[in-house]
């Protein structure tokens, strides 16, 4: 309330109270606090400097990779730090990976596992959730407390098993495989059932009036009421599976099957000779995600904080 | 779909509400149904790929079972387990992955807060800054891969190149014991901390102004105010990412496997190649189980221990 009251962007609100300090930092958008916006402009230099010195740190390596996929293989394997290469810059690694590779094999496999497994997720995750905190049935307790209990459970341990499941199930090198075991995320209904514990009951007991049965008030009110955590949880859900290593790893070697950060990482060779189209192929690999990023940040940052329970 | 919510109809059901309790009773009871049909898909896969692996697992690490043959389950008691206890690679690999965990769950947060406080000074370019930090994060592992062999590589690397200008030895960055598993923590940190970093950048967000407020009003400069209010508030979040850190630490193996495959000499292998290698290249499925059961142990007991440090510190 106080905070609100205070905003330097509600115009009319008395500020004569604050610091002129404060008041400055305010007006300039930045918080109050920080210590290298003490005094004067150095501090403000010195974190603009911090700031781009780690900037530059993170960035270098994606850079080179970018670089050395645009490099001939003779220069992509060349020693030294050279980021102008010596032939020029060519897009013959872009050409041959189209050429020859599985990629966009791998890229739709990426696509279609990722997508399935979100869409499976969210929504079982949600009628799970929902029956977890608005309904009573026999046993409600006693699987909610298993449920969050298995979060603990580290899924690596289960790989051996699963997989022997599979080959039970004669489901080996299929998207089933792939798919299934992936989309058991306790931690997701545990924070769905949080959030719609927090929806007024009120809402649901006029639709009920109305004559709506659980299934419309789940799908009617409920569901439009909790957008942003859907998304939230329907983000990191795909990013995760998008980056999933180990299982899609094991359950698949058809490579007709494999999804992108599989398959990427039977191509590498060791000798470095491939450089150039080994780097393209990771360029093109991790672009998809980058696009997600940079149109969708502000609920992407918004949904870590959310989700940051769920663990990585 | 909107007509539920228009107010009119609120309002009404409002003051119809006492009249209606017990149809709502009735509603309720009635609900019983409808919550088993919401919950079953989800316990349904939850019971097939959660419970029953648990439980598979658990079998066969009492049994010989491997990869290859049929009707080689023989039960073998706790020999699987025993053997665990003796096996110098066990402890060797629960080292590595020991050693791993603490030498990135320090740098992990710190980084992490750093660039938080740093990104939260309101700098222009937040988008740049925010990206450059996380975009790491959003990399498929063989992408990370491809990029850090490129820069570790002896002789022709970008990392030994820059040495050199500085006028010193190159290192084997993967391929020397003494630095291979700095080289992967490196790694992991350049990868993993913009997860953190987001974390840190949502708790500073939700930092009440009034706090900085009464500081300033105080007296506090800027460091006290960073020192007094920033940091203590940070506290909980502090306590939440080291834990998420070491449970995600002591699961390492993706970035370890591709760059090292667990060498050189066994120096970076963590506890879960151990269960890879032994269940897949080796196909001691039975094996394979109780380490991993073994290890489950160790996590459990991680926790519990974690959690009673926590309820303690919130009393």
């Amino acid at each position: 309330m106080t905070t609100e009251t205070l905003s330097p962007r509600t115009p009319g609100k008395p500020r004569s109270t604050m610091p002129r300090e404060v008041v400055r930092r305010r007006r300039y958008g930045g918080p109050v606090w920080h210590p290298s916006l003490g005094t004067g402009p150095l501090p403000r230099v010195l974190t603009l400097l911090a700031l781009a010195l780690l900037t530059v740190v993170w960035l270098v390596p994606f850079g080179w990779g970018v670089d050395t996929s645009f490099k001939s293989e003779v220069d992509a394997s060349a020693s030294g730090v050279d980021w102008i290469p010596k032939a020029g810059f060519t897009l013959d690694a872009y050409r041959t990976i189209f050429g020859q590779g599985n990629l966009p094999v791998w890229a739709v496999n990426s696509v279609v596992i990722a997508v399935c497994v979100t869409a499976i997720t969210v929504a079982i995750s949600a009628m799970a959730a929902y029956a977890f905190s608005r309904t009573l049935f026999r046993g409600r307790r006693v699987l909610f407390a298993v449920t969050v209990a298995s979060i603990m459970v580290p899924p690596q341990i289960l790989i051996v098993p699963l997989f022997r499941q599979m080959l039970a199930m004669n489901l080996v090198d299929t998207y089933a495989a792939v798919i299934l075991p992936q989309v058991v995320a306790p931690a997701m209904v545990f924070i769905l059932k949080k959030f719609f514990d927090g929806i007024p009951r009120e809402l649901e007991e006029a639709a009920r009036i109305d004559g709506a049965g659980s299934f419309r008030v789940f799908w009617s009110v409920v569901l439009p009421l909790s957008r942003p955590i859907l998304a939230a949880v329907a983000i990191f859900v795909f990013i995760n599976t998008w980056n999933n290593f180990l299982w899609p790893f094991i359950s698949t070697s058809d490579p007709q099957l494999m999804t992108l950060p599989v398959g990427l990482s039977t191509v590498k060779d060791s000798t470095g000779l491939r450089n150039a189209q080994e780097s393209a192929a990771s360029i093109l690999g991790s672009i998809p995600l980058l696009i997600v990023f940079m149109m969708f940040q502000r609920q992407i940052v918004k949904s870590v904080a959310t989700t940051g329970l769920g663990g990585q | 779909m909107a007509s539920v919510s228009t107010p009119a109809r609120r309002a009404a059901a409002g003051s119809r509400r006492a009249g209606f309790r017990r149809a709502a009773a009735t509603d309720r009871r009635r609900s019983g149904g409808a919550g088993w049909l919401f919950a079953t898909p989800f316990l349904v896969f939850f019971t097939l790929f959660l419970i029953v692996p648990i439980g598979i697992g658990l079998w066969m690490s009492f049994t010989d079972a491997s990869l290859t043959g049929h009707g080689d389950n023989a039960l073998v008691g706790l020999d699987n387990y025993s053997e665990a206890f003796g096996d110098s690679q066990v402890w060797q690999t629960l080292g590595n992955t020991v050693w791993f965990t603490v030498l990135t769950t320090v740098p992990l947060v710190l980084v992490a807060l750093a660039m938080a406080l740093l990104v939260y000074t309101g700098m222009p370019g937040q988008w740049l800054w925010r990206l450059a930090f996380f975009a790491s994060h959003l990399l498929p592992v063989a992408v990370v891969y491809q990029i850090w062999s490129m820069l570790f590589q002896p002789d022709r690397g970008m990392l030994n190149g820059l040495l050199k200008i500085f006028g010193i030895d190159g290192i084997g960055w993967l391929t020397d014991e003494k630095y291979a598993m700095w080289s992967i923590a490196l790694v992991t940190l350049w990868w993993t901390v913009g997860f953190n970093f987001l974390l840190y950048l949502a708790a500073l967000q939700a930092i009440p102004d009034h706090l900085y407020e009464a500081a300033a009003l105080d007296g506090a400069g800027a460091w006290r105010r960073l020192w007094s209010v920033t940091l203590p508030q940070l506290r909980r979040t502090t306590g939440l990412i080291a834990v998420l850190q070491v449970m995600a630490s002591l699961k390492v193996f993706d970035q370890i496997y591709l760059l090292t495959k667990g060498g050189p000499n066994g120096s970076t292998r963590p506890i879960l190649e151990y269960i890879y290698d032994t269940g897949f290249t080796n196909y001691r499925l039975g094996y394979a189980s109780a380490v991993s059961y073994v290890f489950f142990g160790l996590i459990i007991i991680l926790s519990i221990a974690q959690l009673k440090i926590f309820s303690r510190r919130e009393d």
